[in-house]
């Protein structure tokens, strides 16, 4: 199972560290991590994607939960939760039409295009990392030379 | 809000300290914790002397466990913090309080790869509690109260407090706070009075019930209440080897440990139980055997003050969060409104009874009159039952958990869950700093002693007298018993042959050292020690090739038991 977590915890420095260390410790795996400052300075949101069974991700919440400088874990149901991540491409440009081709791709995932030069184009994109996984897909075909994600961020929906 | 007072940092910790309680610290200094080793000369905590700062941790966790304060270690940085991780994360596996601290290079120095510095809170994070570095010398008061704070609450743990050497020595001025909060940090939780209730059902209506003590039982000093709940339901007792001694082992409910090493009754009676109230246990390997085989046909009942405790090696069918003291409080509580107080034996406890009486008449054991079997009931018919025991790691250990039999509650303690040699001894200097007043006794194997013997000088200069009760197999016994069941008898790097001469040793220390050859020098050795004002070592030569048994395989279950042919 993919599990979304999400932790508020204390701004300071060395937590990054105590968290990522739990799950080397723990023998859990990290899919993917974004940390960012909140509202209030004194806290930090870390959004941790990961891949356990239902067990597993129960104790890897209750384990994170324990530490001291976590305020709040919770595990997330994604279809109650607005997730995404931010993506960049860059993919090579070997045919006339190439260009056109990529910005159509682009466009169709709600990307946006940057740094078009004669061989190569920057295209970003903000979806669901399947949403990203499926646009890298079909860029494969054209030559991806490089591509930066930075995890997911999440929130869940009011009410849910 | 308390008045200011301005003062160094190394004065603040020595003053947050007095405000805690500290009386001793056990420690070894060098140049970066030297600001605070010349408080000792101005504050009314007393400095115990260590040779190695492995055993001054040890010292820590052994009057940590005892008193259920923290235990206080120093160390300088460096080699000196280096030296007590083996000793912090020792605590760590068997949840006892301390409070490390150590010496670190000035702030302005930290990550140059400065002379004698280590990154001490990175390489001990996995191993703590918590961790505290003050970069400014006002922080210290708030951090020794919090750090006291988080050691000894909820589930006990150690602390690291790691102190650059200019925030030592800096002045500032300095509030000693009584208040504070630590937002992510909820050590106790109020036990589900619902949950209690759906407890007590499934006990009842279990045809075969079984009460499973951990250490959690004797962290909480639950001892009187796991009493009443075992007589008012009639429901035998096992313990984890961590547990020992939760519940008087003459108590005619009383199976003794399970586990690889545990008593043959306690083993086929937990597998043959249909129902478990757990409580305080984390659940080892040690204990359980195989997970799955444990929990099969078995419905499940756990008390723990961890949440993260409940589900993670064993499915559960009641948990109830919260200190067991108080959880077993509710319980025994509700069984006496209900007026619940079973009387009539049934099938189950005379079947648990006449299990235990098979098992003392046909367990078969060395012959010899030194056999280990021997040695520790003797010990046991001398020592008071309020004498306080601490254990090395090995087949001297087991030994001490099969045939030692713990009377008064919390009198037994030994490193369980790392396993950590040369743990006993200064644990055992430790819990006789904690309780002067009961005779302490370490029950060690040469080559555990051999590991921290040299605390044999802090016992005779600072006036400690503990006991080390040595079965001396003249070798790493426990691996050599591994070695003749899984490894066809070939012995590599067990013997330990007869080196030192533990009797001499003792003495080159100022200590007393008696070699005890038979069941009557025996007597006689604990007897004077007993009454010696100064630590005695008793030598008793054994047979190397004595095993321990019965013994559960690794990763087998603990209804196949190894027994003496
Ligand atoms: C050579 C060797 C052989 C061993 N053989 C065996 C063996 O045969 N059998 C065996 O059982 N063990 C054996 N052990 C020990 C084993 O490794 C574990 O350390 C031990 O089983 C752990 O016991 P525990 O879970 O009861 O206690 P702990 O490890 O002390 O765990 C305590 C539990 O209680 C909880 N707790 C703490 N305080 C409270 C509180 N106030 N209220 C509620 N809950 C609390 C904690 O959260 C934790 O879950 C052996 C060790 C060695 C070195
Ligand atoms: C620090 C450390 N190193 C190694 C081990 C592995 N080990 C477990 S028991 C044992 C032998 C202990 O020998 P001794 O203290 O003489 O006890 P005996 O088994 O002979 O009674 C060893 C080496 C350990 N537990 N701790
Ligand atoms: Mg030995």
């Amino acid at each position: 199972m993919w599990a979304i977590l999400t932790l508020l915890v204390e701004n300071k420095p060395g937590i990054l560290f105590k968290v990522t260390h739990l799950f080397r410790s723990r023998n859990f795996n990290i899919d993917s991590i974004s940390v960012g400052v909140t509202d209030n300075p004194e806290y930090s949101r870390m959004t941790i994607t990961t891949y356990g069974d239902e067990k597993q991700v129960e104790q890897i919440v209750k384990q994170l939960d324990k530490m001291i400088d976590t305020i709040e874990v919770k595990h997330l149901d994604e279809h109650k939760t607005v997730y995404r991540e931010l993506s960049i491409f860059k993919i090579k440009l070997s045919n006339a039409n190439d260009s056109m081709e990529v910005n159509k791709l682009a466009n169709a995932y709600g990307g946006k295009i940057h740094d078009v030069r004669k061989d190569s184009i920057m295209v970003e994109l903000t979806a669901t990392p399947d949403q990203i996984r499926a646009f890298e897909e079909l860029a494969k075909p054209f030559g991806i030379i490089e591509v930066a994600r930075t995890g997911v961020a999440a929130l869940q929906r009011s009410g849910a | 809000m308390n008045k200011m007072e301005t003062m160094t940092g190394a004065r603040a910790l020595m003053v947050a300290m007095e405000k805690e309680g500290v009386k001793e610290v056990f420690g070894l200094p060098g140049g970066a914790n030297l600001p605070m080793y010349d408080e000792f000369a101005r504050c009314n905590i007393r400095h115990i002397l260590v040779r190695h700062e492995q055993s001054a941790a040890h010292m820590a966790d052994g009057f940590g466990r005892v008193s259920r304060k923290p235990g206080v270690c120093f160390a300088t940085s460096g080699p000196g913090a280096t030296n007590i991780l083996t000793g912090i994360a020792t605590a760590q596996a068997d949840s006892s309080p301390m409070i490390a601290v150590t010496g670190q290079v000035p702030v302005a120095m930290i990550g140059k790869d400065a002379f004698q510095e280590s990154d001490i809170i990175g390489m001990a994070n996995p191993a703590v509690k918590y961790a505290f570095q003050p970069r400014s010398p006002d922080e210290i008061p708030m951090v020794v109260r919090k750090g006291f704070y988080i050691a000894e609450t909820g589930r006990p743990g150690p602390v690291l407090i790691d102190i650059p050497k200019d925030v030592q020595q800096k002045e500032a001025s300095m509030i000693f706070p009584d208040e504070f909060k630590i937002r992510g940090y909820h050590p106790w939780t109020t036990p589900d009075i619902a949950n209690v209730e759906r407890a007590i059902e499934m006990l009842l209506g279990a045809e075969r019930p079984i009460i499973l003590a951990g250490g959690g039982t004797i962290i909480s000093s639950a001892f009187a209440e796991l009493q009443s709940i075992a007589e008012l339901l009639m429901i035998p007792v096992v313990t984890t080897f961590k547990g020992k001694g939760a519940f008087p082992e003459n108590h005619p409910l009383s199976l003794g440990p399970i586990g690889m090493h545990g008593h043959a009754e306690a083993n086929k009676m937990m597998t043959e139980a249909d129902c478990v109230l757990a409580i305080g246990t984390r659940f080892s390997d040690r204990s359980v055997g195989t997970f799955e085989a444990f929990e099969k046909r078995l419905k499940i009942i756990h008390m723990d003050v961890d949440p993260a405790e409940i589900g993670k090696n064993q499915t559960t069918s009641v948990a109830v969060v919260g200190d067991v003291r108080a959880s077993l409080r509710i319980m025994v509580k509700m069984l006496m409104q209900k007026a619940v107080k079973r009387t009539e034996e049934n099938t189950w406890i005379k079947h648990v009874k006449e299990t235990k009486e098979y098992w003392k008449e046909n367990l078969k054991l060395h012959p010899g009159e030194m056999g280990a079997a021997k040695i520790l009931r003797k010990l046991r018919e001398v020592l008071p039952h309020k004498s306080i025991v601490t254990t090395e790691v090995g087949q001297h250990q087991m030994w001490a958990s099969l045939f030692y039999d713990v009377i008064q509650p919390g009198t037994f303690f030994s490193s369980t869950g790392l396993g950590t040699m040369g743990w006993g001894f200064p644990a055992a200097i430790g819990a006789k700093v904690a309780r002067p007043d009961v005779p302490v006794v370490d029950i060690a194997g040469d080559g555990s002693f051999s590991m921290t013997e040299n605390s044999l000088a802090t016992a005779v200069l600072e006036d400690i007298p503990v006991i080390v009760f040595l079965l001396n197999n003249f070798s790493l016994g426990m691996v050599a018993q591994w070695q003749r069941t899984f490894y066809n008898r070939r012995m590599i790097g067990v013997d330990q042959g007869k080196c030192p001469d533990y009797v001499k040793l003792a003495e080159s220390y100022g200590a007393q050292g008696i070699r005890a050859q038979s069941m009557d020098e025996l007597d006689k050795a604990i007897k004077t020690a007993l009454k010696s004002d100064v630590a005695t070592v008793i030598d008793i030569p054994i047979d190397p090739e004595e095993d321990v048994l019965p013994f559960v395989a690794p990763g087998t279950s603990l209804a196949d038991m190894i027994l003496p042919s």
